[in-house]
């Protein structure tokens, strides 16, 4: 069976493109949704409109999020160009 | 004899191209993220820059496949015909169908009529095209499904604004992925096919690279293809299969992009036809509320299911027509009928035109070649 179908490989592409199909965006999202953060409770009803919230702490997570996802897209273009 | 045949790789790398512009874009028009040409002008760009991205040796498509001792020039036109005939019919029906495989499949029927079985590697044949080809779409499909599912969860609480331009940004950049990804590997079959021709012809030694105007001129074609547009096929992608949200183009393009590079790298040549398809089908499985129309799909499956023997059968016929007639004449003929066979193709095809204006009408038949009998070039508002 394993000489026509390469179980284990076909497992490993499901778990890792669920991390980086999936995840990845996710993460993405995520970092919108920080960015969009209000900084106080008060302002939340105004800003609901607004791309950028004004939380210091959301503009933070919202960096560490489209980090991640950067360093995930330069991964994949370098996975491209060294073409393994 | 070689001029030939490398002026028909080329045309295959051009219909290769616009058959899969949809693969990358088809989500991105639909959801109107960018606008249809400037969806293929991108596309078209990225295919142009993956074909030189990738430095790997141009893998031939047939080695492993089939005995490369057995390949003669005329087996290349006639393999490069069965692909070509199988992607036009295909892209006049709007059927999103792999490239790789109709060429894969011309090569073997044209081998196959040239030198018999034992030229073939079946068990090849089976783990590297038809077992991979199967477990595709529904890897991608499975990863369209969850990253739907998490999108749409995550981002219920976000801003309509923050939402509107970040899933634009997210849907342009996991489309410029896949359109990288297509041209590092689509341009490379051909590169592959027309290096397997120089040998044949005696110009290369046996296992060398391909030279410089092979890679420039592949990259050119494809890109060309890419940027002129497959709009039947787009319109089947984006419009016919599901009715597309952004956040599910963003998944779907995601995790067509991982797949794609993933499979890659642990050696599987996956369609990228396929993945696609696959992800878009997941994406609309994993949206509460959104229709899967299952019978623009099985459509579509069942063409997959003859991509393979079909276009190995016209690779066959062709190898025979050619053989028999002989020669450079036998080419000559082939290539001949090739291009009354494209060009009659094409006029049919004017009659219902799919084309920036209407790609995203609202979807009425099961095909794009059901539709608007009527009003050949009815406009969507």
């Amino acid at each position: 069976m394993s000489e026509w179908v390469n179980l284990h490989a076909l497992w490993q592409i499901l778990v890792a493109g669920l991390i980086c199909g999936a995840g990845l965006p996710t993460i993405f999202v995520l970092g919108l949704r920080a960015l969009a953060m209000p900084a106080g409770e008060r302002a939340a009803a105004q800003d609901s409109d607004r791309l950028v919230g004004g939380s210091r702490v959301g503009v933070v997570l919202a960096g560490l999020c489209f980090a991640v996802v950067t360093a995930g897209i330069v991964w994949g273009i370098y996975f491209i160009v060294a073409g393994t | 004899m070689l001029v030939l045949v490398v002026v028909m790789a080329l045309a295959f790398d051009f219909t290769n191209g616009f058959h899969d512009t949809g693969n990358a874009m088809a989500t991105s028009i639909a959801t109107g993220a960018l606008s249809p040409r400037a969806a293929v002008a991108v596309s078209g760009t990225l295919n142009l820059i993956g074909a030189f991205l990738s430095l790997s040796v141009a893998a031939t498509i047939a080695s492993g496949l089939v005995n490369t001792h057995f390949v003669t020039l005329t087996v290349v036109a006639a393999g490069l015909a069965g692909g070509l005939a199988w992607n036009l019919v295909t892209w006049f029906f709007g059927i999103p169908s792999s490239s790789s495989q109709s060429l894969i499949g011309g090569v073997i029927g044209a081998t196959l009529a040239a030198a018999g079985q034992q030229a073939v590697n079946w068990q090849g044949l089976v783990s590297k095209v038809l077992i991979p080809a199967a477990f595709a779409p529904v890897i991608a499909g499975a990863i369209a499904v969850v990253g739907t599912v998490l999108l749409y969860r995550v981002s219920r609480s976000v801003p309509p604004r923050a939402r509107g331009h970040g899933f634009r940004i997210g849907q342009i950049g996991s489309a410029a992925m896949v359109s990288l990804a297509h041209g590092t590997n689509d341009a490379q079959k051909t590169m592959g096919i027309i290096t397997l021709a120089l040998v044949a012809n005696g110009s290369l030694a046996a296992g060398s690279q391909a030279p410089t105007w092979v890679i420039v001129s592949c990259a050119v074609a494809i890109s060309l293809g890419t940027y002129v547009g497959g709009w039947r096929v787009i319109r089947t992608l984006g419009k016919g299969l599901i009715d597309i949200e952004p956040p599910q183009g963003m998944a779907a393009q995601s995790s067509s992009a991982a797949a794609i590079l993933l499979s890659t790298h642990f050696g599987y040549a996956l369609s990228t036809t396929h993945v696609s398809a696959g992800s878009i089908i997941g994406t609309g499985v994993g949206r509460r509320g959104a229709t899967v129309r299952w019978r623009v799909a099985g459509r579509m499956v069942s063409a997959w299911l003859f991509t393979l023997p079909v276009s190995g059968c016209i690779g066959a016929l062709s190898y025979a027509l050619a053989a028999g007639i002989g020669g450079l004449a036998g080419v000559l003929v082939l290539f001949a009928i090739v291009v009354a066979g494209s060009t009659a193709l094409y006029l049919r095809s004017r009659r219902t035109a799919v084309h920036p204006g209407n790609v995203n009408a609202e979807w009425e038949g099961v095909l794009a070649s059901d539709e608007d009998r009527d009003q050949p070039d009815a406009v969507a508002a």
